[in-house]
């Protein structure tokens, strides 16, 4: 099963950034949003993934006493997801604003010509 | 000491909140402090002429070695006199010179600003201290040649004598902590007892070249001169005080400080003797063809300067005696001309010289000044300047080993142009009949015309006179360049010899030079043919050159394009990891300690897939955003398959509040457009594929290594023993990474906050574009 989420990973990556590389703005956060599952589920992955025993010990024991899959990635990614919603939703409620300030879903219109001259 | 030094930044300080108010008449009351300064400095002349030296202690930063340590010998007493001496000739000059300008508070300031850092400058001790000051001498200059900075000219003047300064600055820098280091002390005093062991260092070469650059490009030495002309763009005053008296003898001050330090060597005295001797040849001669007053009074200066390296550089007690005296003599001539060409600049509105004449009748007591300051340049006896020359073709024909013929031969060469410059100067505008259009003239201020004429007259005093300086003075300063004492007085006539006949023959050249030719700005255009084989052109087009290229640079590599950037950066991680990834050995995977692939976890993945490719490719924009939300479920499932359900859940909940904030927020907004061509697309899918091949193929590496459970085997033994919690992945955030927790609800209020700030905000109509 390795590969095949080492291959959604692949290609998770792959539309993300191409996502990134758009010049529409819902685009770019599309991307960055597949682009943090990628990151997620690359952790996860990395800390090998065991099915069936989740990092919570027995009721009755005070230890864990059968295999179990590793709570550190598990942390991380969790952290990772709630902020990558702070991203996402500060980006998205951006996007709104420059949308009706710049009536444009382009990110060029947003280069100010002014600029040009150094 | 240090409120002596300190005062004019205080003042200068003072000026930020106080100087409207001193810009009327009341501005002449700042010429009080260069005055104190004066007298406080010339109550020290009984004990330095006695053979001490004062020096004065206050820690600043002691650990770094960094001290305010003064010291005052004859060389620095020499430097203050000259520096408080003519500073308040020239503080009491412009007052009438710049009334009613504008920006004369600010003129103060500066002056004050610079005066301060040039005395720090000859009373340091500290080497670093030093070359604090150093720099702010240079950047008072830059402020008070960019002084009408409504002129493009000054402007770019004052940047191209920063550049220059400054520069020349930073290798000072290098050069004089590379001394401080090998002698472990940044006291010039403590440096006198290791000169032995710097001398004979192998990086003494390099301090040589360091500490050159720095004098050099400070007191305009070909090839690095050409700053000092355009520096005339400065109101005169400024030219006269900086650019000939004092600052740009910072680098000759430098070079004779640091004479007992380091000089005495073949490295010391060959550059010094041909940098000096060039730089004197070369502008003497150059200033033969200029017409503008300031002009040929700034390659005159120049020519002086290169005087004073190539006595330095000679370095018999009797050429730095000759360096001392031609310090003054200089500044005390060159001022006054200075100021001479000011009143006249401000009088008749012109400085060329084939347009002046006659001025004596108007301007009476100015022709005086000029007249006798001329005749000082030139040497004529029983002036001041007569004791100079004479001093220099002694130092010159006493060289042993060196070539005193071809020594001579420059001084008298250099002399008899400097000479045809200073008549130029100073008697040319004063003689012959007056152009009607000038008759109408008047004496200004009295206190313009009584700077220069006094300055003249003192150069005729001690040129009469010349114990009234000797012992007081001139005997320490050289003393103290040479950390020995000179026996010589200077004596006015020293009867029948080869200099004499030296000076005559000076004299009588130069004199018939100045009557046979008259200077015509046809010459001027003849040299300006040469222009692009001047330092000064092969500057500006290094600089050009460098401008073109970081221009480039920029535009290439900042085009203000965001997905250009991201763009760049991903090819390089994609070329590094890569060329890592190949150089690191094949990528094997083995698949005996994989786990099972079920039906259900294969539906899932193609699900994920047809989502991704939906999303991607789909032109709507509702579409993409549930597709997004699909992928995000997906991945949700995959946690659940493999043992994280608080994975799951957070996954979930997110995903869809992100889907709802997503349509709520965007649903109005248009479809996409497509603004890619395909080889655009291409070139993006290209890049993209091979960073996700990358990042796949970086897992399967790390899937290869062994696993190492220390930190999980941690956290799974001490959920419960130690944080009672049953969830170690609850444990994990809210116990033992419970900080890290704070911070991110704290990350998530800001975000918070602003979400609700931008949907609250309510533009007003102007700040619409």
């Amino acid at each position: 099963m390795e590969i095949v989420l080492v291959l959604l990973i692949g290609i998770l990556y792959a539309s993300g950034i191409f996502m990134l590389l758009r010049r529409s703005m819902v685009k770019l956060l599309i991307g960055l949003t597949l682009l943090g599952n990628g990151a997620n589920l690359l952790i996860f992955l990395l800390g090998r993934i065991t099915k069936g025993k989740p990092p919570v010990i027995d009721t009755a024991a005070k230890l864990f006493t059968d295999v179990y899959a590793d709570p550190v990635p598990q942390a991380l990614i969790l952290t990772a997801i709630v902020i990558s919603f702070g991203l996402q939703a500060f980006a998205i409620v951006l996007l709104k604003r420059v949308y009706v300030l710049v009536n444009s879903d382009d990110l060029d219109d947003l280069n100010t010509p002014e600029e040009e001259d150094i | 000491m240090l409120i002596a030094v300190l005062s004019g930044l205080i003042v200068s300080i003072l000026y930020v909140p106080f100087g409207k108010y001193l810009k009327g008449r009341l501005s002449i009351c700042v010429s009080l402090l260069p005055i104190t300064l004066f007298a406080y400095f010339a109550s020290f002349i009984p004990s330095i002429r006695g053979g001490n030296h004062v020096t004065f202690h206050y820690p600043w930063v002691p650990s770094l070695g960094v001290n305010f340590d003064f010291h005052l010998d004859g060389l620095s007493l020499l430097f203050s006199l000259l520096i408080t001496g003519i500073g308040s000739l020239v503080f009491l000059y412009a007052a009438p010179y710049l009334q009613g300008h504008r920006y004369l508070d600010r003129f103060y300031a500066y002056l004050s600003l610079f005066m301060a850092a040039m005395l720090g400058v000859v009373l340091a001790d500290n080497v670093l201290l030093l070359f604090i000051f150093w720099e702010l001498t240079s950047i008072s200059s830059f402020f008070l040649i960019g002084f009408n900075n409504d002129n493009a000219d000054s402007r770019k003047s004052s940047l191209i004598a920063l550049g220059i300064t400054a520069g020349g600055g930073f290798f000072l820098m290098a050069g004089l902590i590379l001394m401080g280091h090998l002698s472990g002390s940044y006291s010039i005093q403590e440096m006198l007892g290791t000169n032995e062991y710097l001398k004979s260092h192998a990086l003494y070469g390099w301090i040589l070249a360091l500490v050159f650059a720095g004098a050099f490009t400070k007191s305009a030495q070909f090839p690095f001169h050409f700053w000092l002309p355009g520096a005339m763009k400065a109101p005169t005053p400024v030219s006269a005080y900086l650019h000939s008296a004092t600052m740009v003898k910072a680098g000759i001050y430098l070079l004779a400080r640091l004479n007992p330090v380091l000089g005495g060597t073949d490295y010391w005295m060959y550059p010094l003797v041909i940098v000096g001797g060039l730089t004197m040849l070369y502008s003497a001669f150059h200033s033969l063809f200029r017409t503008d007053l300031k002009a040929i009074l700034a390659y005159s200066t120049i020519a002086a300067l290169g005087i004073l390296v190539f006595l330095i550089g000679i370095g018999t007690p009797e050429s730095l005696l000759a360096a001392s005296v031609f310090i003054l003599v200089h500044a005390l001539y060159k001022a006054s001309l200075f100021l001479t060409t000011g009143v006249i600049d401000h009088e008749t509105g012109t400085r060329d010289i084939t347009q002046l004449g006659g001025l004596r009748k108007v301007l009476w007591p100015l022709s005086i000044a000029g007249v006798v300051a001329a005749l000082s340049s030139a040497g004529v006896p029983l002036t001041f300047g007569f004791i100079g020359k004479d001093l220099i073709y002694e130092a010159t024909l006493h060289t042993q080993g060196i070539l005193p013929i071809v020594l001579t031969a420059v001084a008298v060469l250099t002399n008899i142009w400097v000479l045809y410059a200073g008549f130029l100067a100073g008697i040319k505008p004063f003689a012959g009949a007056l152009p009607e259009r000038y008759a109408h003239i008047h004496l200004p201020n009295p206190l313009m015309w009584l700077a220069p004429l006094l300055l003249a007259l003192l150069g005729l005093l001690f040129g009469c006179f010349p114990f009234l300086v000797d012992g007081a003075l001139l005997n320490p300063a050289a003393r103290a360049i040479l950390q020995a004492p000179i026996g010589t007085p200077l004596k006015i006539w020293h009867g029948f010899n080869p200099v004499l006949l030296l000076s005559g023959i000076t004299l009588a050249i130069g004199t018939l030079l100045y009557v046979i030719r008259k200077p015509s700005s046809h010459n001027l255009a003849f040299v300006e043919r040469f222009n692009t084989l001047s330092p000064r052109y092969i500057v500006g087009r290094i600089a050009r050159f460098a401008k073109v290229i970081s221009r480039r640079y920029t535009n290439t590599l900042h085009n203000g394009f965001l997905r250009v950037y991201l763009l760049r950066i991903i090819v390089f991680a994609v070329l590094l990891l890569g060329f890592r990834l190949f150089t690191g050995g094949a990528v094997s995977l083995t698949l005996n300690h994989l786990s099972p692939i079920s039906a259900y976890e294969i539906i899932v993945a193609a699900i994920l897939i047809g989502a991704i490719f939906l999303a991607v490719t789909t032109p709507s924009r509702l579409t993409a955003v549930v597709a997004t939300s699909v992928i995000g479920y997906c991945i949700c499932l995959q946690f659940v398959f493999y043992s994280a359900p608080d994975l799951a859940m957070t996954q979930f909940s997110i995903d869809t509040l992100t889907v709802v904030l997503f349509v709520l927020v965007l649903f109005r907004l248009p479809p996409f457009l497509n603004f890619a061509n395909r080889s655009t697309r291409l070139r993006d899918w290209t890049v993209a594929l091979a960073f996700g091949a990358v990042i796949s193929l970086i897992a399967i590496q790390v899937l290869n290594q062994p696993f190492d459970e220390a930190v999980s085997r941690f956290y799974g033994d001490n959920a419960y023993t130690l944080a009672k919690g049953k969830n170690v992945v609850n444990v994990i955030l809210v116990d033992f990474r419970g900080f890290d927790t704070m911070f991110e609800i704290v990350v998530l209020s800001i975000a918070a906050i602003g979400v609700f700030s931008l949907l609250k905000l309510r533009l007003k109509a102007s700040e619409k574009e």
